[in-house]
Parts: structure tokens; C-alpha cells; sequence
């Protein structure tokens, strides 16, 4: 299961050329407005003919500028979720989320309606024309009609951007049932963070339709090299972290590979595992074990490398246990404390600092569709 | 006010017949110029534009005029149609409703293709990633959602058809029960002395006919516009 992707295509403005593969799971492409990230799902769906270029989906060619091969966009059975969800207005919800199966072939393997809708929290909409839904709603049911179209590929352009934070936050939860849930691989486009630290199994990060970097999240999201382009105040590193027990005053103690992490406001049960992102500005670095210091997350950690930038700050890259982690210092603090790759050091996180909407669950391995 | 006489009726009934035919005729025709016009790139596409809209700008008279020569009797596709198939249409009812039709048919195109040109194709694109190909995208995307326009450009065709006079009576002339609609019956019945009175009673029901299609028209996009929004 995995799409390889290749295209080329020269722009008035700019040029386009890409290539990386999306393995099983969400690949999000990563990126600025203007990066060039629709065109290239817009290409994958067959919505846009690039000027060259080579598209396979599960060993399947969907488009060679070689061979003079394009499949016609309604054969290529992707599910794409638009920004505006383009739901159909003088369709009920229920008429809108079967109307791919109309045409999916036979033997395509697909889900049953029951469980899409039980799964997107859509029952009681079923009978409703989309423009009596919400804005949540309505994105809810985009994703339940590609879902039920019975898709090889799931594309996805930025479904929670025109979206209001708190309806984000009603969706999110949705979108990491389906990639747990469900084998079906994800290509799913965003400009935040946030949803690539929560959502993201690759990242692909573009930038003017090239691409700077691409791997699994927790390598590219640590990397000083690519937190020019994510933004300094947003850079961080992504953890994987089980659940232990919720205390009486609130915070939930969670184990990490080094050590363990008390967070507040965590509904997650005992056992389930989480993903965590502890962006580089709320650690901070002490050479000894801190005491008497109100925050309550310290981890043990080995400086692995000092990334000097044209400002007045530096990003560290640490090991901390089977994790990598990023501090943001100034060149002043790193020096005082004369940091080289090697020292032993501890991490101090503001409990604070872990928000709750970046908090994301992550695979489980039981999957009820197969 | 006294009834309609049976020569009254009988232009009454055959200005229904000959716009209910324009229209019903024109549609399917219509719907598709307005598509090729809307939705597609081609050489020739201005000279079409041109040519629908042609009837809107000549005088009708100089359109029924250009119909006898194409399609009299001796008119070279009038004369093929005779050998062909025959079928005469000048000075013949159908004559009358090729006419009306081709009168009304640029305010038919005009109307759909607004409401094509409406339509967001990124719903269309929404429906080919969902399996549709481009035929079916039309059927179940595209046409539903232009059917106010439909609506709207078929009683346009219908109340043009119905108030047509200049191409008719030069193309198929004003015969008693063939070819002689309202407006004609109207105007003979002002050419002869005491007419008026009759010519009165038809004017009336011209009026109360294009009410009536106007009231239609209202009610049939005002439910349709209700099934497309859903609340």
C-alpha cells in the first residue's frame, strides 16, 4: 500500500518538481501557501496534468508523461476531502455520502455504511441537505463520502482550515480514528503544526514546489535544519508516551522512553498511547538535576548536536531515552553553560507547555475494519 | 362579458399548442448550445454565440422572411424535407412553432447558461474524484442544480412563443385554425370593422395567459430553489 510520486511542471511563477513516496499511514505535506501542495494533490486525483511526470499507486501507473498515460480522474478511485468540503447542495447528507458507491466497481473493498457514520458521529444528520450543517458537519460528512467511495488513497487539502478552532478540535479526533483504524493510506495536506505533529506518520515539507525534506515525523520534526522553515516558534520535537494514571489534583503521569512527564487535563485512559509535541521553546536546559524549580517535567538527556542560526538563539538536538528532542537557547545560555555534543544534561518542560490539542493518540492495533 | 366564439378558441388553442411545442422542442436544444456556449473552448464559438442570438437582434419580420426562403416549399430544405420525409412545414402549424421556438430560443440559451455559468465546477470536479464520469457528473451534479435556469429559460421560450407575430405571419401567414395564433387572430379581428370587441377578449386572455405562466414560473423556481438549500 503506498503511492510514488513524481512531478514536474513549469509554472508563469514558479517551477514544480517533486518526488517522494507515501508509505501506509498519514503523509502530510507539509508547507507555506503558494508551496505548490493542491497542485500536487490536485495531480494525484487527476484533477490537474502536470507536464511530466510518473504517478503508481499500489503498483498501479496512474499517469506516465512518457508513456502518454493518464486514468481519467473518475477511475482512479481516490476519496479527496476539499477545504470546502463541496458537498452536493440538492443532495441530502445520506444521498451525498453513497454517492461514489454508485459507482465503485464490484469487487472494490468497502466499508459499510453503519460504520462511517457511527464513526464520524453523522446519525443524526443522515436525512438533512447540507446546507442546514455546520461547518464541522459538513467536513465530517466530505470525509465520511470519500471514505464510503470505497478509496484506494485518501486525499485530504486542508479540511480543518476553514474551520474555527473549537470545531478543529470536534474533527481531529475523527481524522486519528480513521488513520488507526482504517489500512487505507492518507496523503493529507496542512499548513499547522499542530495537525502534523498529531496526524503525521511522513512528513513532506515543500517549499516554493520543491521538496526540503522528507521522512517519518519524529525525524523530520526534530531536525534543526528544517526549523528555519516551520517557523522558530514553532519548531519542536514529537514523543510517543503511554498513559499510567490520572492523579487525584488533575495531572495525568505519563512514561516516556527516559523517564516520566506529569500533563494536565488528559482524558486519555490508562494504558492507551499517546503522541506528544514539546515544541523547542518550552525546554529548558540545567547541568544538574534542578531542585527546588516549579516545573515538574525533567528529563535526562545528551546534547547530540548545536545548530546556530543568523539570530541571537541556538537549537539543541538532544537523545533523550529512544527520543529526540529540541531546545531553543540563546547563543549566550549555550555558551555559559558550555554545551558540546556529548554533555550530559536535563531537559526541564513546563507541564504547561504540553498543549492539550497537540496531543494526539496514536496507532492502536486494533483495526475493527479489517 | 360573453364567451369566446369557437373561432376565438380555436386561436387560443392552437397559441398553446404551437408554444407548448417551441418550448418542449427547443429544450433539450437549448440545454445543450448553453452547455457548448458555458463550459467548452472551440473554433467558432463567437459565430455560434452569434447565430443564436441572431433572431434577437433582426427584425422578426426579416426572420420569417429568411425562414419561407429556407423552408417554403421551393426553399432548398424545405424542398428536402418534402422529398425526404414528407413534411411540410410552411404555412402549417409546425411551421408556426418553428418560428415561435426560434424566436425565444436566444432568451432560453440565455437564461440556462447563467445558470451553468453559476454552478461551481469544482463540484463537478468533487463528483469525477467520487467515480462519476463526465456524463453522469452532468445528470446528477450539473442538471439538478441549473433547474431554476431551465425553468426560467423554458417560460421565457414559452411567453415569447406565445406573443410571437412578425416571423409567424411572414413565415406561415394568418390562417383560420392552421396558422393564425392569438396575436394574429388579434390582429385580423382589428382590421375588420366591429372586430374590436372580440379583438378585446382575446387581448384578455393573452393577459391572463402570461399571468398564469409568470405565477407558474414564480412557484416552480421558488420549489425548486426550496429542494436544492434543503431547509
Amino acid at each position: 500500500m503506498s503511492l510514488e510520486v513524481s512531478l514536474q511542471h513549469q509554472f508563469p511563477r514558479f517551477a514544480l518538481d517533486v518526488s517522494f513516496s507515501a508509505p501506509e499511514g498519514v503523509t502530510v505535506l507539509f508547507g507555506r501557501s503558494g508551496s505548490g501542495k493542491t497542485t500536487v494533490v490536485n495531480a494525484v486525483a487527476g484533477l490537474f496534468r502536470p507536464q511530466s511526470g510518473r504517478l503508481v499507486l499500489q503498483g498501479e501507473c496512474l499517469f506516465d508523461s512518457q508513456q502518454r498515460l493518464t486514468v481519467p480522474s473518475h477511475r482512479r478511485r481516490m476519496g479527496y476531502v476539499f477545504q470546502e468540503g463541496r458537498l452536493f447542495p440538492h443532495l441530502t447528507v445520506q444521498q451525498n455520502l453513497k454517492f461514489g458507491r454508485w459507482f465503485a466497481p464490484r469487487d472494490a473493498d468497502l466499508v459499510p455504511v453503519e460504520r462511517v457514520v457511527t464513526l464520524l458521529g453523522i446519525e443524526h444528520l443522515l436525512k438533512r441537505k447540507p446546507g442546514a450543517l455546520s461547518g464541522g458537519e459538513k467536513q465530517r460528512v466530505a470525509i465520511g463520502r470519500a471514505l464510503l467511495s470505497g478509496p484506494r488513497l485518501l486525499l485530504m487539502d486542508e479540511p480543518l482550515a476553514a474551520l474555527d478552532e473549537p470545531r478543529k478540535a470536534e474533527i481531529l479526533p475523527y481524522l486519528e480514528r480513521l488513520r488507526d483504524e482504517t489500512r487505507i493510506p492518507i496523503l493529507y495536506v496542512s499548513h499547522s503544526l499542530a495537525e502534523v505533529g498529531r496526524l503525521a506518520t511522513t512528513v513532506v515539507i515543500l517549499e516554493n514546489g520543491k521538496i526540503v525534506r522528507s521522512g517519518p515525523a519524529a525525524e523530520v520534526l526534530s531536525d534543526p535544519e528544517v526549523v528555519p522553515t516551520l517557523g522558530i516558534r514553532e519548531a519542536g520535537a514529537v514523543v510517543a508516551a503511554k498513559v499510567l494514571q490520572h492523579h487525584d489534583d488533575g495531572l495525568t503521569e505519563l512514561s516516556v522512553s527516559s523517564g516520566r512527564l506529569l500533563l494536565p487535563q488528559c482524558q486519555a485512559a490508562p494504558g492507551s498511547e499517546l503522541r506528544l509535541r514539546i515544541l523547542a521553546h518550552e525546554v529548558i536546559l540545567s547541568l544538574k538535576p534542578p531542585e527546588q524549580i516549579s516545573a515538574l517535567n525533567q528529563l535526562p538527556a545528551t546534547v547530540i548536536s548545536i545548530h546556530e542560526g543568523s539570530g541571537p538563539g541556538v537549537i539543541v538536538v538532544l537523545q533523550s531515552g529512544t527520543d529526540r528532542l529540541l531546545a531553543r537557547l540563546t547563543r549566550r545560555s549555550a555558551q555559559a553553560l558550555a554545551l558540546a555534543p556529548g554533555t550530559l544534561c536535563f531537559a526541564i518542560i513546563k507541564s504547561v507547555a504540553i498543549a492539550q490539542r497537540d496531543v494526539g493518540t496514536s496507532g492502536s492495533p486494533l483495526d475493527p475494519f479489517e | 362579458m360573453n364567451g369566446l366564439s369557437p373561432e376565438e378558441w380555436e386561436a387560443v388553442r392552437l397559441s398553446l399548442q404551437v408554444a407548448l411545442w417551441a418550448t418542449l422542442v427547443s429544450l433539450p436544444l437549448g440545454i445543450g448550445v448553453a452547455v457548448l456556449l458555458a463550459r467548452t473552448h472551440f473554433r467558432g464559438k463567437q459565430l455560434l454565440n452569434g447565430l443564436v442570438h441572431l433572431p434577437l437582434i433582426l427584425p422578426p419580420v426579416v426572420t420569417g422572411y429568411l425562414l419561407l426562403m429556407l423552408f417554403g416549399r421551393r426553399g432548398p430544405l424545405g424542398a428536402f424535407l418534402e422529398e425526404a420525409f414528407g413534411v411540410v412545414i410552411a404555412f402549417r402549424w409546425t411551421g408556426a412553432a418553428l418560428a415561435c421556438g426560434l424566436m425565444g430560443f436566444p432568451l432560453m440559451v440565455r437564461a440556462i447558461r447563467l445558470a451553468l455559468e453559476a454552478v461551481d465546477p469544482k463540484l463537478e470536479q468533487a463528483a469525477q474524484t467520487l467515480g462519476a464520469n463526465r456524463f453522469l457528473t452532468f445528470v446528477l451534479v450539473t442538471l439538478p442544480l441549473i433547474l431554476p435556469g431551465i425553468v426560467a429559460g423554458a417560460i421565457l421560450s414559452f411567453a415569447k412563443a406565445m406573443g410571437e407575430f412578425g416571423a409567424t405571419i411572414t413565415f406561415v401567414s394568418s390562417i383560420p385554425g392552421e396558422t393564425q395564433t392569438l396575436p394574429s387572430a388579434i390582429y385580423a379581428l382589428l382590421q375588420v370593422p366591429g372586430g374590436e370587441s372580440g379583438a378585446l377578449r382575446l387581448v384578455l386572455v393573452s393577459v391572463l395567459i402570461a399571468f398564469g405562466a409568470l405565477a407558474a414560473s414564480e412557484w416552480l423556481a421558488q420549489s425548486v430553489a426550496r429542494r436544492i438549500s434543503g431547509s
